[in-house]
């Protein structure tokens, strides 16, 4: 990041949401990169930009396909590197014809001269940097958003190289890593296939027990199982559905209705408190040891600090107990001998020995054996002479925009986002006094706000197709008419769920939190108020 | 130094050493583990030769210079153990323990004292303390002329304004660190910088505004700089208040935030099962020793507990 040209950020506020990665961001404004950042709000981060792209919310797919199609007609795209590395290019190239700079900005609401400034400024830069986080992957077509900017990178041929690449900005500290073991519906440890005989049958061997073949569900099929009745009994560690679901009162509804619900966790929030058993935990990050995997890939030792209070248990330990309980003695392995145990099934990570994890300040996988360096560019195979492994496809992507459309009874676009010092649902950001804490608002711009007679600092009603609350509006100078904000920090006083739509991805299973339609209106004041 | 980087030589107090180009007087002689008392500078910020404390005698140069920001250059000799190099540290050594309290400074600097023979004493008593926000009402040109009986001093109440840091001026030494992290070379909040002049000068937030109203973000960086304990979190303040800090009974245990998917590692100083300070390594790739509001503060939700009000 500090060596790179241009640093795009995508549906990324940075400066807020990964405050240490965009301190590398600024040392490579200070060596002169130029910065551009597209999101609904003129951010903190995009108040570092040369350029702010503030498209409408949704509109990713038809802003990156506009992008491409100038960047195509200007004759700028990488040719050596299509031939190359790609496929499926012609396809692509029709299937943007249609986005001209016009068609662009009617989609995006950015003005054509600023798709066109980053379409020229990304294809001409030496090195770029495209960076993305939720603003991209909370939606409908979550998978389409990621596609449509991995296009860009093809396109151009930043990728795979010192300076120039695709980073997607983890939001968890690891959900990389959850990923990386096996925390999927259909993957084994090391994104091993679980309906690939040969790699579930490695693990089964390792086991001494049949691995299903199926794949499992994910998140939101598991909600959809649970409203048919195939998903009776339920078992959470460390997430807080109850609140942090989209649509959150048809998520509660569904919790409520299972026959059996066990919550591990370290606190008793909303979700716990729903559980017919509670299994208290330890805090991984401070109270027992392991391993967890950053946004860049790089496996690090998290230690164990301080004991953890009462009754609350390694993780690890509840697991045993648990397995033992139904007939398998897993014993009482320390967290290295489960890590070795990674290791010898998973070839990404067979060269990262707790010993070279500690030496070497963590190991960016893959890393596949014991004087492997670990692997800081992933996708530098794309460059080979001859190219190594199979060709990247571009993908042919329509623009479909949010399911929650605006219309008169709903017509202002909520998006939601994190602030600087809370973190989603607040049970661990809730625990110390922020001096720059905001607290619970719905965010307007003051035009709206005065268009409305809704005054800054009042109390309002905001209502989506799924549910209302009240909260305290407040203007704010980042957002543009018709566009409103809130967090999902506070769900105890203000739970911003109730509005949010739980349509999801298909391919991801991601809901839709960054489009919900809402309307807001005034607090009648209450009957009989003296006046 | 790696292969691909040019080396240069220097004779520092008569030993030839080799460095890589670009590095300093002061990576010379931390080299030749020549002990050299630095107190502005980190190896995480920018030198701004504010302390003077690191000069060193280099021949051709009129003055002393400072070994931290001069880069280190071929035939260069230098003198660290001269009379002139001993006399300029040791005056700067006494004028800041004169004026400063600089009991929470670090063992190296009760060291530097020693071995350079500091007499802060000889100045006289301190002058008293200023009243709360005496020192910032106070301007150059407009001061009574001093009898001489005490020695001046920053002396001045604590600014506690919140529950995550303190601002101690009574302990700070104009070392600009603070400033430096919360500027350009960190966090680029630009939240506080020097306002005043002369022995006036002092760390300020934007027209002096109380920190939860001014820029600052609370990511602590300045804390994580401070070389003597002038920034400090809140809870090793009622620690030291109370006399129950420790650091014989410390344990630093590294482990990795919990929050975003940066990774940024986190130094967790653990006095009786209690969490009382986070810093992070300078030398990780990811921070460079630096943090968020959440890294830094964010990790009380392990110790809010019933029989720990």
């Amino acid at each position: 990041m500090e060596d790179t040209d241009l640093i795009i950020l995508w549906g990324s506020n940075a400066r807020e949401t990964h405050p240490i990665f965009f301190h590398h961001v600024l040392k490579g404004i200070h060596n002169g990169a130029r910065t551009m950042v597209v999101d609904p709000r003129r951010t903190s981060s995009a108040q570092w930009a040369d350029l702010w792209l503030g498209l409408d919310v949704g509109s990713d797919v038809a802003l990156s396909n506009a992008v491409a199609r100038e960047i195509i007609a200007a004759g700028l795209e990488n040719r050596a590197f299509i031939e190359h590395a790609t496929t499926g290019f012609d396809e692509y190239r029709r299937s943007v014809e249609p986005f001209t700079l016009a068609r662009g900005e009617e989609l995006t609401g950015v003005p054509a001269e600023a798709i066109r400034g980053l379409a020229h400024a990304y294809a001409t830069a030496d090195r770029a940097q495209l960076c993305w986080t939720l603003g991209i992957t909370e939606h409908h077509n979550a998978v389409d958003n990621v596609l449509a900017l991995i296009n860009l990178a093809l396109l151009t041929g930043h990728v795979g190289r010192y300076g120039s690449g695709i980073n997607p900005l983890r939001g968890q500290n690891n959900v990389q890593g959850g990923g990386d073991m096996g925390a999927l519906p259909n993957k084994l440890p090391g994104f091993q296939d679980v309906q690939n005989d040969a790699l579930r049958g490695k693990f089964e061997a390792a086991w001494g027990v049949p691995v299903p073949s199926a794949n499992g569900w994910h998140l939101s099929q598991m909600f959809e199982a649970m409203e048919h009745g195939d998903l009776t009994t339920l078992y959470v560690i460390g997430e807080n559905p109850a609140q942090s679901e989209a649509d959150g009162e048809r998520a509660r509804a569904l919790l409520s209705g299972l026959d059996h619900l066990i919550v591990q966790y370290i606190f008793l929030p909303r979700t716990a408190a729903m559980a017919d058993v509670v299994l208290p935990a330890a805090a991984s990050w401070a109270e027992s040891e392991g391993t967890v995997t950053s946004s860049e890939r790089r496996v690090q030792r998290v230690r164990k600090a301080l004991s953890p209070p009462g009754q609350a248990r390694d993780d690890m330990a509840i697991l045993g107990d648990l397995a033992r309980l139904l007939g398998h003695d897993w014993g009482t392995p320390s967290a290295e001998q489960v890590w070795d145990e990674v290791r010898s099934l998973s070839p990404m990570h067979t060269g990262m020995s707790y010993a070279r994890l500690e030496a070497m300040g963590g190991i960016q996988w893959p890393c596949p054996h014991d004087r492997h360096p670990g692997s800081p560019i992933l996708h530098d195979r794309l460059w080979r002479v001859p190219l190594e492994g199979p060709a990247a496809p571009f993908h042919a992507l329509q623009h479909r925009p949010p399911v929650d459309v605006l219309d008169d009874q709903f017509p202002l676009r909520l998006t939601t986002g994190r602030t600087l010092d809370s973190y989603n649902t607040g049970v661990q950001t809730g625990g110390f006094r922020s001096p720059i804490r905001t607290g619970d608002t719905v965010d307007i711009c003051p035009e709206d706000g005065r268009r409305l007679g809704i005054d800054d600092g009042e109390r309002v009603q905001v209502s989506s197709r799924r549910g209302a609350l009240e909260v305290r509006a407040r203007y704010v100078d980042v957002l543009r008419p018709g566009l409103v904000f809130m967090t999902l920090h506070f769900p105890d006083r203000v739970d911003t769920n109730r509005l949010t739509i739980d349509a999801w991805d298909q391919k991801s299973g991601t809901a839709e939190f960054k489009a919900t339609a809402v309307r807001i209106d005034k607090i009648a004041a209450p009957a009989g108020a003296a006046h | 130094m790696n292969e691909t980087q040019r080396s240069v030589a220097l004779t520092v107090d008569g030993r030839t050493v080799q460095v890589a180009e670009g590095a300093t007087i002061l990576d010379a002689c931390r080299q030749l583990e020549i002990d050299t008392p630095t107190m502005c500078f980190a190896d995480n910020l920018t030198p701004v030769n504010a302390c003077r404390v690191c000069v060193v005698e280099l021949e051709g140069s009129r003055t002393l210079v400072p070994a931290c920001a001069r880069a280190a250059a071929e035939g260069m000799q230098v003198r660290t153990d001269s009379e002139r190099v001993r006399h300029s540290r040791r005056l700067v050594l006494e004028l800041l323990a004169s004026s400063v309290d600089l009991s929470c400074a670090g063992e190296a600097l009760q060291r530097w004292q020693a071995d350079y023979g500091a007499e802060p004493e000889r100045f006289g008593p301190s002058a008293p303390a200023a009243a709360p926000g005496e020192r910032e009402r106070q301007h150059a040109g407009h001061h009574a002329m001093p009898d001489g009986s005490t020695a001046a001093t920053v002396g001045q109440p604590a600014k506690v304004e919140d529950d995550l840091y303190v601002r101690d001026y009574k302990r700070c030494i104009l070392c600009y660190k603070c400033v430096e992290a919360c500027g350009e070379d960190a966090q680029n909040t630009f939240a506080i910088a020097v306002a005043g002049r002369g022995f006036d000068a002092r760390i300020a937030t934007e027209y002096e505004q109380p920190l939860p109203d001014s820029a600052c973000v609370y990511c602590g960086n300045c804390i994580g700089v401070c070389p003597t304990g002038a920034l400090m979190f809140k809870s090793e303040y009622d620690h030291r208040a109370a006399g129950t800090w420790d650091e014989e009974r410390q344990s630093v245990t590294r482990t990795v935030c919990s929050y975003c998917g940066v990774g940024c590692n986190l130094e967790l100083h653990v006095q009786d099962e209690e969490i009382v300070k986070v810093t992070s390594p300078e030398d990780h790739s990811v921070t460079h020793g630096h943090l968020c509001i959440k890294g830094r503060f964010g990790f009380q939700f392990v110790q809010n507990r019933p029989d720990k009000p």
